[in-house]
């Protein structure tokens, strides 16, 4: 059998990979909509999460993380998980997303909190972006146990240059 | 009656994009080749997506029936 022959037969393995740079909900649920439909068409994905995207996959509660006072500050400030974003348009001071889980509910579209779950028992890979981490203060404890490692920007560049899509959200 | 006959059903009726899609990989999963399964759904993206995924993913549509809101999708695997 020839190459051509073997490439044919096994499907082509066309990995994605998104930034999540964000940390609104409506943008995460874009990302993983995309993400969890990319690994039912049995391609391989990453997510990156970095900066405000690191609210999505931060565990709930322990408002004061962070070593010195300017940490302290914009962690209580930008307190935030999965459960507990805003919307990107029309928060209405929380209103906005209330509204929105009620209207996606009733359309049976899965949680945030779900995806992140469904995302992981597909093969979905997580990684938290260790600059980010650094300058807010934040350890890998403070993240869901969902996550893989912790990686810096040449990682993701490595991942990133293999992959056939790449999204930054 | 259908000129199918279906190895096992997924009923992914009142799912929206992209739950369809995902639930079908996964029930997929337990099944061997050459198997057919049947997926109900009432998402009218459905009917456009999941001739999509089936060929992204190697699996071929061996018909597609509507039944009220319902469309039924017969999909063989491998």
């Amino acid at each position: 059998m020839n190459k051509m022959e073997r490439d044919m037969q096994q499907p082509k393995k066309t990995p994605v990979t998104i930034v999540l740079f964000s940390g609104e909900l409506d943008k995460a649920m874009a990302a993983f909509v995309i993400a969890t439909a990319a690994a039912s068409m049995g391609m391989p994905v990453n997510i990156f999460f970095t900066f405000w995207g690191l609210n999505v996959i931060k565990k709930k509660g322990g408002l004061i993380k962070g070593q010195n006072w300017m940490q302290k500050m914009l962690n209580v400030v930008n307190y935030g998980h999965a459960r507990k974003l805003a919307l990107s348009k029309l928060n209405m001071m929380g209103m906005g997303p209330v509204m929105l889980k009620e209207m996606m509910g009733k359309k049976r579209v899965p949680s945030l909190d779900e995806f992140i779950k469904m995302a992981k028992a597909m093969g979905v890979k997580f990684y938290p972006c260790e600059m980010s981490m650094t300058v807010m203060g934040l350890k890998k404890e403070d993240f869901i146990d969902e996550c893989d490692d912790v990686i810096g920007a040449v990682s993701y560049l490595s991942v990133a240059k293999d992959s056939n899509i790449n999204l930054f959200i | 009656m259908s000129q199918f006959t279906a190895d096992k059903t997924l009923d992914a009726r009142g799912l929206s994009c992209p739950m369809p899609s995902v639930k079908t990989a996964l029930a997929l999963e337990a099944m061997g080749q050459g198997q057919v399964l049947l997926i109900l759904t009432d998402d009218p993206v459905s009917r456009r997506d999941l001739p999509v995924w089936a060929e992204s993913t190697g699996n071929t549509i061996l018909g597609l029936e509507e039944e009220g809101a319902t469309i039924k999708i017969f999909l063989k695997k491998g």
